[in-house]
This record gives C-alpha cells, sequence and structure tokens, in this order.
C-alpha cells in the first residue's frame, strides 16, 4: 500500500454489449490530492466513474478504498463508504430550504420523531460558516444563483464524510467569477484532506486548481501524470491520440483555394446566450469548415446558431448574399440548409419509425403537410439511398431503432442529402462507428463538396478533419478564437491552437 | 445578493387569500339583505364545504408529489352509499361503518398508488379508472337513492351543534341567534391542521415536496420516492374517506349521482390556493382559501336567486384556468432568469 | 410457440382478440339462455329497418368511433389525453339545440333557425374548444389531462346554461333523421363512416400521419428536420374538439333533445380505452387508427353484452374500469420487465429440470 493512496483502481475491465467500454483502466488517487480525469467523448470517463460509484457493474478489476477492497452496489452505498459525487446538473430540490437541501433523508429529529427544523437550520448555518459561503440557510434553494447551489451541492456531499470527492463538469454553466469561488471551495477542501476527482473538458481550469491529471481515450488508461510534467499541447496529444514526438504532419490534399468562389454563408455577429459568443463565419461554395475545439468549446453551438437550432439572439446572416430571418430549423431547411445533430438519439433519430419514413422526414417537412410524397417515391428515395450508403438493413420498413448507430448515422445523413442541401452541418457524424463506415463518410463528405455544396464539419478526431476540410475554425470557451489556412494545417498547429494560451510550455 | 421577500409562489397564495376577502366583501356590499353579512353565512360555508376541505387536504399532498387523484368525488358517492346502505339494509351500527369506510378508503388508495408507483402508470389513467369503478360500484350496491333515519347515533352526530357564545343577530321575531357549525367542520379543521404539521414537520411530508420539487433528485438523495408516492395516494384516499363521512353528515343520504365533479372542486380549490400542477409547491393552507373560494362562489350564484348554478362550476373553471394560466406564466418567467 | 408470439405481437392482435373474445361470450351467453347460438349476428328487416344486435352495435358504436379518431390523434401527438370530449359532446347538445329552439323554448316542432346553422354553429364552438385545449397544451406546456379538464368541468355548465337548466326538445325530423334511419340503414352508422372515411383519407393523402407521429415520438429531433411541434400537437386538439361536436351531433340527434346532463356522459373513459385497446399506447408515438376504430366498436359491444347481461348503465362503468387498469397493467414497462424475469426463470428451471 502506497502511503497516503485514498483510492486505488486496478485493471477495470466494462463491456456493453458489443462495445469494450473501459479496458484495464487503473487509476489512483491520493489523501488531499485534486486529480484532473480527462479525455474526449467516448473516451470512457463517465464509465469510470459509474464503475466506481456502483452504477455500472464492471465485468473485471478492484476497487480498493483505504486499503480495503469494496464492491459498491448502488450510489446510496458508495456515499455510505464515503464517495460522493456531484453531476453537472443540480441533483438538489430547488423548492426546499437550502438547509433542508442539505440534510433530507438524515433530518435531525425531536424526541416525538418530527424534524427538528432549529437544530437542522442550526447545523446548516454552522456547516456553511466553515465553508465559508454566505448563504441563509432557511432561504428557498431556488433563490441562489447555480455556482451557490453547485456549492451547496457539494457542501452535502462532504457533510457525509466524504473520503473520495467526484466533481462530474461542475463548471460547464458557471461563469468565471462563479468557478473562481468554486474553486477556493476545492481548495479548502483539499486542505482538509479530501480527495477529488475533477470531470472537465475546460484546460485553463485543469492547470489552475489540479494536481495531477489522468487521461484515458477510447476507454485504455493513456496515462497518469503529474501537472508539471504535462503541458497544454502534451495534454492535448494525449487526449487526441498522438503522441506528441512522432506528430507526422499528414500533408491534406491540396484542394485549392475556394475564397474566390461565391460565399454562401455569412455570418456576422451571431450569438446564443449562455452557449456561444458573438462570432462572424464566412463559408464559399465548394468549401468544407472544420470546427475544432474540444466539447464545450462552443463548436457545436456555432453551428446550431446558425441552423436556428439554438435561435441566434444577435447578429446577421446573409445566405447567398441575401439577408435572412431564421427562427427555427424549418426556415433554414427553406434555404437549403441541413443539420444532422450530435446527439444521434436525443436529436437524430424518430425511434419507432422506418428507415423509410425516418429517411423522407425532412422532404416532406420541405414539402408541407398537403403534399404527401406518393409511396412509389418515398421507396425510390429510401432504394436509392440505402444502396448509395450501403445502409445495412433487413428492409426499408425495419424500424431506425434496431439498426446499429453507423446505420443510424447514415439513415439521417440520407435524410439530408435526399434534400439536396447546398449547405450542410455535420456535428460529429462519425462518433461512436465503425472504422470503415468512418471513411466512407468521410470520402462522402470530400464527394459533396466536389458537387459544390458547401458544409461545416465537426469533430474530435483532428485526424479526420485534416483529411476533409478547406479550412478550420478554432473555438475554446464559447468563442469562435481563431482560423486556419489549408496551408498551415496540421497536428500540432491545431491543437496549439486549441490548447491555446502558451504560458504551460 | 439581494431576493424580494415574496417570491412568485407567495405571490399565488398571496392573489387567493385577496381575491377571497375581495369576494366575500363584495358579496356582503351586494347581497347584505340575503344575509351575507351574518356570521352565520360564513358558517354555512364552512359546514358546506367541510367535506371538500378534507378531500383537497388530500389532493395537495397529491398534486405536491406532481401527481393527481381524479377519483376523488365518486369515491365519496361509494362511501355515502356504504354507509346509507350498511345502516338502512344491512344494520350495522354506525361507528362499525365509518371505520369500515376508512379502511376501504386505504385500500383504494393503496391499488390506486401502487399502479403509480410501482406500475409506472400516469396518475390520471389510474385514478380516472378509479374514478368510473367506484361511481359504478355504488350503483351496483344500490341502484336508488338510500336516506339515513334509522341509527341514532349518526343522526345526533349529524344534528350536533356547537353554538359559538358571541356573534350572534336577533331575527325577526326579536330571538337571538347564535352562529354556529357542526361536527363537520371540526373535523376538517383538525383534518387541516394535522396535514399542515405532517407536511411541514415528518419526513413523510418533506419527502412528498423534495418528489414534487426533482424525483431524480430526490431519489439521488436517498429518499424512498415509490414508496412515499403510493404512501401519499394512500393519505388521499383516507382523507377522502373522512371526507366521505362528512358529506354524508351533511346530506343524511346516498345517491348514485353525489359528489360528481368533485374532483373538480378539489383540484381547482387546490390550484387556487397556489399548489403547482408540477408539484413541490403549495400547502393546505393556502388549499383551504381555495375551498373557501369556491364556497363563496356557490353562495353567492345561490343568494342571486335567479342565477342557474351552473354558474358556479363555470366561475369556477374560469378561476381554475386563470391560475394555471397564471402558474404557466410564472414557470416561464422563471425558467428565462436562468 | 413462436408463432403465437409472432400473432401476439402483430399491431391489430389486441383489439381483433378481444372483439372475438366479446363475441364469444355472446354466443355463450345466447346458449345459455336457449336462444340461437349465433343470435349476436343475426341481422332481418323490422318495420323497414335493419336489426339485430350486430347493427345495435355499430349503431351505437357510433359516437365512440367518432371520438376515438380523434382521441387517437391527440395521444399519439401529446402523449396524454382529451379528457374534455364528453363535455364538449353536451356543450354541442346545448349550442346546436339552443340555435334550433331559440333562446328559452324548451319544446319546439320547427326550427327558429334553419337546421344548417343550428348544426354547423355546434360544430364551430366545439373546434374552438379544441383550439382552447390546444393552445393551453401546445404553447403553455400544460399537461394534457390538467388543461382538458377546465371544459371538462365548463363545458356542460355552459350546456346548461344555454338551454336554462332544462331538457330542450326539438321534434322536427329532418334535425331527429341524423340519429334514425337513412333508408333501411341507422343514419349514425352512416355519419360514422364518413367520419371514418375522411379521416383515413386525410391520413392516406397528406403527411399528418407522419408529422403526429413523428412529433409524438420525438419532439427535438422532429424540430431539427424542420417540423413545427406546436403547431401539429395545436392541429390534434383541434381535431379532437370537431371529432366530439360530430359525436354530439349523432347523440343529440337521437334523442332529439339537449339532455345536457346525459349527453357524452363518462364518453371521455369510452373513447381512451378505444384507444388504449386498439393497441395504441398512451404515451404517444405510433398509432393505428384501424385499431382505435376496432376497438371503439369493442367497447360498444361489452357494453351491449353487458346490458344484455343485466347490468345497468349506471354499474357498467365498474368493468371498464377494470378493462382499462388490466390493458395499462400489461402495456406497463415495468409489468413487461417483470413478465419478462418470470419467464427467463421458468425456462432457467426447466433446463435444470
Amino acid at each position: 500500500m502506497e502511503a497516503g493512496v485514498v483510492l486505488k483502481m486496478k485493471g477495470i475491465c466494462m463491456e456493453f454489449p458489443g462495445v469494450k467500454a473501459l479496458e484495464d483502466v487503473d487509476f489512483t488517487l491520493k489523501k488531499g490530492e485534486i486529480r484532473a480525469l480527462m479525455g474526449e467523448n467516448g473516451a470512457g470517463k463517465s464509465t469510470l466513474i459509474k464503475c466506481l460509484t456502483g452504477v455500472n457493474k464492471f465485468q473485471k478489476g478492484e476497487i480498493f478504498l483505504d486499503g480495503k477492497q469494496i464492491i459498491n452496489k448502488d450510489t446510496m452505498d458508495a456515499q455510505n463508504k464515503g464517495i460522493s459525487t456531484v453531476y453537472q446538473e443540480v441533483n438538489l430540490c430547488p423548492n426546499l430550504s437550502v438547509a433542508e437541501n442539505l440534510y433530507i433523508g438524515r433530518e435531525p429529529l425531536t424526541k416525538i420523531g418530527t424534524v427538528n427544523r432549529k437544530e437542522m437550520n442550526k447545523r446548516a448555518a454552522a456547516l456553511m460558516k466553515e465553508l465559508d459561503l454566505d448563504v441563509d440557510v432557511t432561504r428557498n434553494l431556488e433563490e441562489y444563483s447555480l455556482a451557490l447551489q453547485q456549492m451547496i451541492a457539494i457542501a452535502r456531499a462532504v457533510d457525509m464524510d466524504s473520503k473520495v470527492l467526484i466533481l462530474d463538469e461542475p463548471t460547464s454553466s458557471l461563469d468565471d467569477n462563479e468557478v473562481e469561488k468554486l474553486f477556493t471551495m476545492m481548495r479548502n477542501l483539499k486542505a482538509k484532506g479530501v480527495a477529488i476527482i475533477f470531470v472537465t473538458h475546460f484546460l485553463e481550469q485543469v492547470y489552475a486548481v489540479c494536481d495531477g491529471i489522468t487521461v484515458l481515450r477510447n476507454g485504455t488508461l493513456v496515462g497518469e501524470y503529474e501537472i508539471a510534467d504535462l503541458p497544454r499541447v502534451k495534454l492535448v496529444a494525449a487526449m487526441m491520440g498522438k503522441d506528441f514526438d512522432d506528430l507526422a504532419a499528414i500533408k491534406p490534399e491540396n484542394t485549392g483555394d475556394k475564397r474566390k468562389e461565391p460565399m454562401v454563408i455569412e455570418a456576422k455577429g451571431i450569438s446564443h446566450a449562455g452557449t456561444i459568443k458573438p462570432f462572424d463565419l464566412e463559408i464559399h461554395k465548394g468549401e468544407v469548415i472544420g470546427l475544432t475545439g474540444l466539447l464545450g468549446s462552443g463548436r457545436s453551438e456555432l453551428a446550431r446558431a446558425i441552423y436556428g437550432a439554438d435561435r441566434a439572439q444577435t447578429g446577421t446572416l446573409k445566405v447567398k448574399g441575401q439577408e435572412v430571418k431564421i427562427k427555427q430549423p424549418i426556415d433554414a431547411m427553406k434555404l437549403g440548409m441541413g443539420l444532422l445533430p450530435d446527439d444521434r438519439k436525443a436529436e437524430g433519430i424518430i425511434g419507432d419509425l422506418s428507415i423509410r419514413e425516418n429517411i423522407i422526414l425532412a422532404i416532406q417537412a420541405k414539402a408541407g403537410i398537403m403534399k404527401r410524397i406518393p409511396m412509389a417515391k418515398q421507396i425510390e428515395i429510401t432504394d436509392k439511398y440505402i444502396d448509395l450508403l450501403q445502409i445495412k438493413c433487413a428492409s426499408r420498413e425495419t424500424l431506425i431503432k434496431q439498426l446499429s448507430g453507423g446505420n443510424q448515422q447514415k439513415v439521417i445523413l440520407a435524410r439530408w442529402l435526399a434534400t439536396n442541401p447546398d449547405f450542410l452541418i455535420l456535428d460529429e457524424p462519425t462518433r461512436g462507428i465503425d472504422i470503415g463506415t468512418k471513411t466512407e463518410i468521410q470520402k462522402l463528405v470530400r464527394q459533396l463538396a466536389d458537387e459544390g455544396k458547401s458544409l461545416i464539419f465537426i469533430s474530435s478526431e483532428i485526424e479526420e478533419m485534416l483529411r476533409t476540410c478547406n479550412r478550420m475554425a478554432v473555438l475554446r470557451d464559447g468563442a469562435k478564437v481563431g482560423e486556419i489556412d489549408e496551408c498551415d494545417m496540421n497536428q500540432m498547429s491545431v491543437m496549439k491552437a486549441i490548447a491555446g494560451g502558451e504560458k504551460n510550455e | 445578493m439581494k431576493k424580494s421577500k415574496i417570491s412568485s409562489n407567495n405571490l399565488l397564495l398571496l392573489i387567493t387569500i385577496v381575491l377571497f376577502f375581495v369576494m366575500y366583501l363584495a358579496g356582503c356590499g351586494v347581497y347584505a339583505s340575503k344575509g351575507f353579512t351574518k356570521a352565520q353565512n360564513f358558517m354555512n360555508i364552512l359546514i358546506n364545504n367541510a367535506g371538500l376541505i378534507c378531500v383537497t387536504a388530500g389532493m395537495t399532498c397529491v398534486m405536491l408529489t406532481g401527481g393527481i387523484d381524479i377519483s376523488v368525488g365518486s369515491l365519496i358517492a361509494m362511501d355515502c352509499m356504504i354507509l346509507a346502505v350498511g345502516i338502512e339494509r344491512w344494520h350495522w351500527s354506525s361507528p362499525v361503518l365509518m371505520l369500515f369506510i376508512l379502511v376501504i378508503g386505504i385500500v383504494f388508495g393503496f391499488v390506486q398508488g401502487f399502479c403509480i408507483a410501482y406500475l409506472d402508470i400516469q396518475p390520471f389513467i389510474v385514478t380516472m379508472a378509479g374514478l368510473f369503478f367506484a361511481r359504478g360500484m355504488t350503483a351496483v350496491i344500490c341502484k336508488e337513492q338510500v336516506s339515513i333515519v334509522s341509527d341514532k347515533i349518526f343522526t345526533a352526530l349529524s344534528n350536533f351543534k356547537i353554538q359559538f357564545p358571541f356573534g350572534g343577530t336577533i331575527n325577526k321575531k326579536g330571538v337571538l341567534v347564535l352562529p354556529y357549525i357542526r361536527i363537520t367542520v371540526i373535523v376538517a379543521l383538525i383534518v387541516v391542521v394535522a396535514i399542515y404539521l405532517m407536511l411541514k414537520y415528518t419526513k413523510f411530508g418533506r419527502s412528498i415536496y423534495a418528489i414534487g420539487g426533482n424525483q431524480q433528485s430526490a431519489t439521488l438523495m436517498g429518499l424512498d420516492v415509490k414508496k412515499t408516492k403510493l404512501k401519499t395516494y394512500m393519505l388521499s384516499s383516507f382523507l377522502t374517506s373522512i371526507g366521505g363521512i362528512c358529506f354524508c353528515l351533511n346530506t343524511m343520504a346516498g345517491t348514485t349521482t353525489q359528489a360528481t365533479g368533485l374532483e373538480m372542486d378539489a383540484i381547482s380549490s387546490a390550484v387556487i390556493g397556489g399548489t403547482l400542477l408540477t408539484g413541490g409547491v403549495g400547502n393546505v393552507i393556502g388549499s383551504l382559501f381555495g375551498v373557501l373560494i369556491n364556497g363563496t362562489i356557490s353562495a353567492l350564484v345561490k343568494a342571486n336567486g335567479k342565477l342557474i348554478s351552473s354558474w358556479a362550476n363555470i366561475v369556477t373553471a374560469i378561476l381554475l384556468c386563470f391560475f394555471i394560466i397564471l402558474q404557466s406564466i410564472f414557470a416561464k418567467i422563471k425558467e428565462s432568469k436562468k | 410457440m413462436s408463432s403465437l408470439k409472432k400473432l401476439t405481437q402483430k399491431r391489430l392482435f389486441l383489439p381483433i382478440f378481444s372483439m372475438i373474445l366479446v363475441m364469444l361470450i355472446n354466443v355463450i351467453y345466447d346458449i345459455a339462455c336457449g336462444n340461437m347460438p349465433l343470435q349476436f349476428f343475426v341481422i332481418t328487416i323490422k318495420n323497414g329497418v335493419l336489426y339485430g344486435r350486430l347493427i345495435d352495435v355499430l349503431n351505437r358504436g357510433s359516437e365512440i368511433a367518432i371520438l376515438a379518431i380523434g382521441m387517437t390523434l391527440v395521444v399519439s401527438s401529446s402523449a396524454g389525453t382529451d379528457i374534455s370530449v364528453g363535455s364538449v359532446m353536451s356543450l354541442y347538445a346545448g349550442v346546436c339545440c339552443m340555435i334550433l329552439a331559440g333562446y328559452g323554448n324548451v319544446n319546439v316542432s320547427s326550427y327558429a333557425h334553419p337546421l344548417l346553422v343550428g348544426i354547423l354553429g355546434g360544430l364551430a364552438v366545439t373546434t374552438i374548444c379544441g383550439l382552447f385545449n390546444g393552445l393551453l397544451v401546445a404553447y403553455l406546456n400544460i399537461q394534457p389531462m390538467v388543461a382538458t379538464l377546465i371544459l371538462w368541468s365548463a363545458g356542460r355548465a355552459i350546456g346548461l346554461l344555454l338551454c336554462n337548466s332544462q331538457i330542450v326538445y326539438v321534434r322536427v325530423p329532418s334535425f331527429q333523421k341524423i340519429g334514425a334511419y337513412t333508408g333501411i340503414i341507422p343514419t349514425p352508422i352512416i355519419v360514422a363512416a364518413i367520419c371514418i372515411a375522411i379521416a383515413a383519407c386525410v391520413l392516406k393523402f397528406t403527411a399528418l400521419g407522419t408529422y403526429i407521429q413523428s412529433v409524438g415520438i420525438n419532439k427535438k429531433a422532429s424540430r431539427i428536420a424542420g417540423f413545427n411541434s406546436a403547431k401539429i400537437i395545436l392541429l390534434t386538439y383541434i381535431i379532437c374538439g370537431l371529432c366530439s361536436g360530430l359525436a354530439g351531433m349523432v347523440a343529440t340527434s337521437r334523442i332529439y333533445s339537449a339532455d345536457t346532463n346525459n349527453i357524452g356522459l363518462n364518453m371521455e373513459m369510452d373513447a381512451i380505452l378505444s384507444v388504449a385497446l386498439g393497441g395504441n399506447s398512451l404515451g404517444g408515438g405510433k398509432f393505428n387508427l384501424a385499431g382505435s376504430i376496432i376497438g371503439a366498436y369493442t367497447i360498444q359491444a361489452i357494453t351491449t353484452t353487458l346490458y344484455a347481461l343485466g347490468v345497468s348503465s349506471a354499474q357498467a362503468p365498474v368493468f371498464k374500469a377494470i378493462v382499462v387498469i388490466l390493458i395499462v397493467v400489461i402495456q406497463a414497462e415495468p409489468f413487461k420487465v417483470y413478465m419478462k424475469k418470470l419467464t427467463a426463470k421458468r425456462a432457467q428451471a426447466k433446463e435444470a429440470a
């Protein structure tokens, strides 16, 4: 047993039907340490956390808490053993007082068995004071800002004698000031000897508060580092899957300068409160623009603001030189746009409908409710795309929810291709699908561009973007921070741009 | 970070209380000649609505969890019918019957609560089935109206008056008439106080609020959500049965059409009293005022004399609509603030 | 075994199965009573019109079938039910009879206004009721059942008000005809058939069905794909209001009076039950109109059978309530999981043996 180690996870393997989510992952946490757990989408961060808290049942591996092997049945069990989790969405009750939120389920009782509100308020106030929070504990939780709610959630966790505190993206919806307050609290806790696992996407924050970093990629452990040993660019490299030293520049095929082509999209000062700060963007005919940045950097949000999925609150948008107002997606579609959303299940597929119905959905929406597309035409279109995109299915009437992820994605892609769009936004089109399909989709993107269509391509994999994009826009912390031209595009430059700030090199 | 003392939720309750006084005072002004200013007029509103107060207390608990129970009116009809038939045909003694009815209420609530909490079926569907079941059962027990005449205890309870030593008026014959209430009003007020304390000071009560606030959070904080919901529906049916006895003490009869639409009165009272349809906010004191508003509307329509009784229904529905829309707007404002 | 499983998974299995079950009960009942075994299916002509229990079911089931059309769409798009339909039917009766008889008249044998004005006036009012419900649900995000609760209570009350709390009789043959016979066929059957045909055509020749299902299954994805979810939901409630009006039209003409207290009483239950019995999930999404229609007639067959068995109309809800609970329990996810576990355990036990 190493000195000071609170939590040790060894050789964790976790398999969902058909997918290896975690393979032989180790994780070590010392007393009074703040350790960042990092990785891109699908790296296995949340799966690892869920294994630790008992939500997921892992197949192989061991967990030691204070040197004793433990198995957690569920989150309650984990909590009782001293492992608490605070999630991104505040999991408290907004309609109850702060004190109640701190003590519900374990309220101090009076002699006759009723809740002793006085005692509860007293204890709560003491706890708030101890943690240096300026809160009136008798007020309802909803009267406080999200940051304070977040901290109250942490206070609840801490008060339950936590040895290990897991903070799962607690800062996503906080502003800089609030983040700073949260950090102060984390440092206080650290001084008290609590070990913290900090899951976040914001690099700045990792370097501001953490002592160590554990990086996961594709369900495997990349490494456990001390903060001093891992400058930003190396961290990005570790997360994105290239060793810093053998970053062989993959020279993309030269596609020529598209900026002489007519402008298709011209966005000026477009923004959506809370997700993307005002940005400018120009897209030309036949151009593929890559949006790069870490998850939560605003790369999806930028595209959604253009498409009207999140209605833009400021700025002007010109499509083919004409100024337009887009209130909702159908307006954008009528202008020849399409959006393949990143959350396939929540925003892409209509699960209980067949492949055919899913494919014709967008053209039907454009045609309007009165003009039903004749069945013969529907079948023709469906068969064409099943054939073209090689969608593997029993028949065109198979329900889309029965298909594999890759084939579902192809169906959604077919939905948009069927509308013959001039401008298509693909948000993580290759996530969670097999290599073969990935390459097919990349090829298709190039092919569409050659046909004179314009595209926005969003991906977590830099290599994939290098292969497909003419130009890249870089986003960080909800703002567009720059563009990279084709001649400057390589792994190294992109990673540097994503990482931002040179101070840690 | 300064916040105004009155949150939107308190505002709803405040609107209700003000509305009640405005309505009542308006009634006093317009219908003074018909005895609206007499203390007994107010007592009559309490007496007429004692059963409804009990039912609404239960409904408030259910609605606080984010659910709804529309079976209450039918359950009351069934209770009254069992009481009437039990006394007149089966010749049971009334205390035993009353106990029997309370047990039926608990069982009825258990079945509904089980379907809702453990089988995850929409409360509305379950309690609607409950509504039709109880209403049909009333007819199965007896198809015609049965009046209660033969039980001495029951009749005595029904006729028992509790007079106030003050607030009397002199009637035409020059005799001092003191205002009085019935025993049902005492029962109803005890229920309100008990539920108020239960909601505020017991673990069960606080769990109800927590579930209504955020069910997922409640689960994560280690509360037994399913069990709490089950208990809440049982409580609702239990209180409805108490309300049923009060109701029967007023009408002294059982009919198949008794208390039709009472669920509507209970729901609207709770909503008007500041209980959010989405759950988590509201209290039983507000609901009491909601019932009083409902009662005042009926009293006003009655005092007018020319208006037909369905006006009371329409006005209540309009009020309900108004408050539902108000709640929805408040919810939207709250959301946009975030 | 596997073929049986396949059969039970067919979409129309539930409604057709229940229909056959009800018919079987009738056959058994007839045998027990010493009637002809197939009495239920015998259609004769008496007094110049079709006569028989089957015709009775088709005739009396017209209102439920019409309501089932609207209810199916509402359930599909909004995952909630419109409980105001029965009340709105009664409101139609109030409006229509008030227009036809003139306000305050209780018993007339000639029209105060043309028949068409009465019918259209009634339908217009019920459509507005649908619009009102739809606005609350689609644009104010109020749970469907709570939103429709308002009209559930107020609809009947307004109807009563329009008729001055009395039963208004309109004793004019052309008014009665809608509820009586055209040639030898009961007119309600024809009205229901026309409604069903129109609904089927609309679903076949426009994209309404795709829109509604898509919104009902996944609102967010539908929006991204270019549908205006709120508008679609609103539309289904308007259609439901119109259907309630049409059902009210049949019910009113049948008794040529506005008996606002009784027209459409408990009809919401029957309408919801037919949707559930039709194999549609009350959780919204995919729908099958044919199923709901068969479900509607099955409900009527159950009612008719209950009456034949000597159960009064006041008692019948007991049985319907039990049927509703059985159906929703079978549909409930925890129940399915439990059953799956049970069958798995049994299979294991078999293997062990």
